[in-house]
């Protein structure tokens, strides 16, 4: 099935996307799942390191230089898509974070524990809120870090406040 | 149920009032619709219809459809959606045609001083959304004088209801959201020679380019040496088994009512068709917290951008490609809905009905150019499939078959309303040349190159194929126009 039939991309569509295993080893780094030719290109300006190009006019897909990103998250809520993740897989073993746009109400607090979500929407497991960014500058779009399971880190994209009534 | 956190919005409500609805005391906030008020107290039913005797409920919410006509204070036939809410409104469920009264109506204006003559603009432009005020700061900029007159209360068309961040680029308002794109194009006319008249429809437009106003409920006139028609464009309905319930709404009538009127409009909606509208409008009815049961679209691909789909997939909500709405459920209101695998032929496969517990069913299934005033003002138009219907044929300054009358925005081909500011500056832009020096063609030509320069890049992708196509026929068709004359 293509991604234009359920909206979820595919694994060889997600690879060229996500930097090597060595890179991710060494910090956190923006992964735009950004893969459709759209009139469209914020992220390039947002880059404060000039890492984001887009080949062509603003019609072409854009690409990180993973070299030069450094995982600043100023792209994550500059994107109109929410297609922008910042994953750190540099963390002790076994853990890492994902960055998220998140547009709902309530903003989960900095320790509590969500229910992370894949691309489908289908429950991954849990996670844990260790930072809510929210500034003027980012213009209503919050950025969520969750930590997270480093082998859920490539599929954690979004979460659920966690039932507290019971 | 309205809606008390929101992510983006803050609903600045005026007081709450108490107001009558067929005998019953119900409150709702003055300055609001009515439709949105009675909506917010659970009512859905606003009117039965002539022959039938079908319960009706709103469904366009911008005052274009007449599916919201209810007798307010006596006076039947008035457009809920449209109609502030006072306080101590009497308000009653319609049936048949109504009954005109001889009393309320406006009396005539008894006013020795009543400018019935608004005298002569420059350039007249009818529609207040991207595409019109874009036009209006064009000109203004220029040094040319406009009124731009919309039937809206406030300025701003639709974009006082997308939440979203613009796509595009730096000089498009990329990365701003809808609403402050509206409101910085709001703030842009306020320093220029620009006259807007919201709260003011136009009738028509007769010979001499005299424009037929009402405003208040009194007639004007006003005749312009330029007129642009940014009229915008109505959504399209689709034809299903109780399609006609309350709780079927078309997509911008559920914007308004959530991101407008801050009322939800149901507790789980289905979405019909996953183009961009259809996808950017789930995505909002989540984040206003309603629940989306499904996106249904007809084609086997979606429409939309893989962006907007992908939102609303990681939240949990399915899209179903291939598939249609059979039926809505319900007698008085939608309680559920059946929808069906389809073949290539667009014909239901049986045995894969599924029944849907939803109370809303939203439409998003396309729109269609407003052309009424051109088509009246005897424009030459032409059935466009790519551009969403029939259209007043335009060259590429976007001037139509009658001389200095120009059409810009949706009302000239379905687009987004990045490209409506583009095409409202080139209408501005060439609206204004023949009130310019020799001297200013060099900066006009300028100015032009750029608009169509941005129109260009912002079509230039594979989701700009059906705007390309039907501008070509477009231009096409002028040219042949042209030659005849």
């Amino acid at each position: 099935m293509s991604h234009r039939q359920d909206g979820i991309l595919e694994r060889r569509q997600l690879l060229p996307l996500v930097p090597s295993t060595e890179r991710s080893a060494c910090g956190p780094v923006a992964i735009i799942e950004c893969v459709e030719n759209i009139p469209c290109d914020p992220c390039v300006e947002a880059c404060p390191k000039g890492a984001i190009r887009i080949e062509g006019d603003m019609n072409g897909t854009p690409s990180v230089d993973f070299d030069t990103c450094d995982g600043c998250g100023l792209c994550v809520s500059a994107c109109p898509g929410l297609a922008i993740f910042v994953v750190d897989m540099s963390l002790d073993a076994g853990a890492a974070t994902v960055s998220l746009p998140y547009e709902y109400t309530p903003l989960p607090s900095v320790g509590d524990t969500v229910v992370t979500l894949s691309r489908e929407g289908k429950v991954l497991g849990e996670g844990t809120v260790k930072r809510v960014l929210q500034a003027l500058a980012l213009d209503r779009t919050p950025i969520v870090t969750l930590s997270v399971p480093a082998d859920h880190a490539m599929d954690v994209r979004h979460f659920l406040a966690k039932d507290v009534t019971a | 149920m309205r809606i008390t956190e929101h992510p983006i919005l803050k609903f600045e409500k005026g007081p709450l009032v108490e107001f009558e609805h067929d005998g019953r005391k119900l409150k709702g906030h003055e300055g609001e619709s009515i439709a949105a008020a009675l909506h917010a107290a659970g009512v859905r039913v606003l009117r039965h219809s002539i022959k039938l005797d079908r319960p009706r409920g709103f469904f366009c919410a911008i005052g274009r459809c007449s599916s919201c006509l209810m007798t307010v204070d006596g006076v039947p036939n008035v457009m809920t959606c449209v109609t502030a809410l006072s306080a101590g409104m009497r308000i009653e469920t319609q049936t048949g045609k109504g009954i005109i009264p001889d009393v309320h109506f406006p009396t005539p204006p008894t006013d020795p001083d009543y400018p019935r003559d608004l005298g002569n603009v420059p350039l007249a432009i009818v529609g207040a959304g991207p595409a019109g005020l874009s036009a209006a700061i064009a000109a203004g900029q220029l040094g040319v004088r406009s009124v731009v007159i919309d039937e809206n209360p406030v300025p701003g068309g639709q974009l006082i209801k997308q939440t979203h961040m613009f796509f595009g680029s730096k000089e498009h308002h990329a990365r701003v959201r809808g609403i402050d794109i509206g409101a910085i194009l709001v703030k842009e006319i306020e320093d220029l020679p620009v006259d807007c008249l919201t709260g003011t429809t136009v009738l028509g437009l007769y010979p001499g380019r005299m424009l037929a106003l009402l405003r208040n409920g009194r007639l004007h006139r006003l005749t312009a040496d330029s007129v642009i028609l940014a009229t915008g464009a109505s959504e399209n309905m689709l034809a299903f088994p109780n399609s006609d319930l309350p709780g079927v709404y078309g997509a911008g009538a559920v914007q308004t009512l959530m991101n407008v009127d801050g009322v939800a409009p149901g507790k789980r909606v289905l979405m019909i068709g996953a183009g961009n509208i259809g996808l950017i409008v789930s995505y909002q009815l989540l984040q206003a917290g309603v629940e989306v049961a499904a996106v249904v679209e007809g084609l086997p691909e979606f429409g939309g951008y893989h962006v907007h789909a992908a939102k609303i997939r990681r939240a949990g909500v399915p899209i179903m490609t291939s598939h249609t709405v059979l039926r809505a459920l319900g007698t008085d209101r939608v309680e559920g809905a059946v929808i069906s695998k389809i073949d290539g032929d667009w014909r239901p496969i049986e045995g894969t009905e599924v029944e849907l517990d939803v109370d809303t069913i939203c439409l998003a299934v396309g729109l269609t150019p407003n052309c009424e005033l051109a088509s009246q003002f005897g424009c030459d138009e032409a059935y466009v499939a790519e551009l969403g219907g029939r259209v007043a044929i335009h060259d590429a300054s976007l001037e139509t078959t009658v001389p200095g009358v120009h059409i810009a925005g949706d009302a000239s081909g379905i687009e987004e309303a990045s490209t409506a500011m583009l095409e409202g500056r080139l209408a501005g832009l060439s609206a204004a040349a023949k009130f310019l020096h020799d001297r200013e063609m060099g900066e006009l030509t300028r100015l032009r190159s750029e608009a169509e320069e941005g129109l260009r890049a912002l079509r230039a992708g594979p989701f700009g194929k059906h705007a390309r196509a039907g501008k070509r026929k477009m231009l096409a068709l002028a040219s042949a126009r042209g030659g005849d004359s």
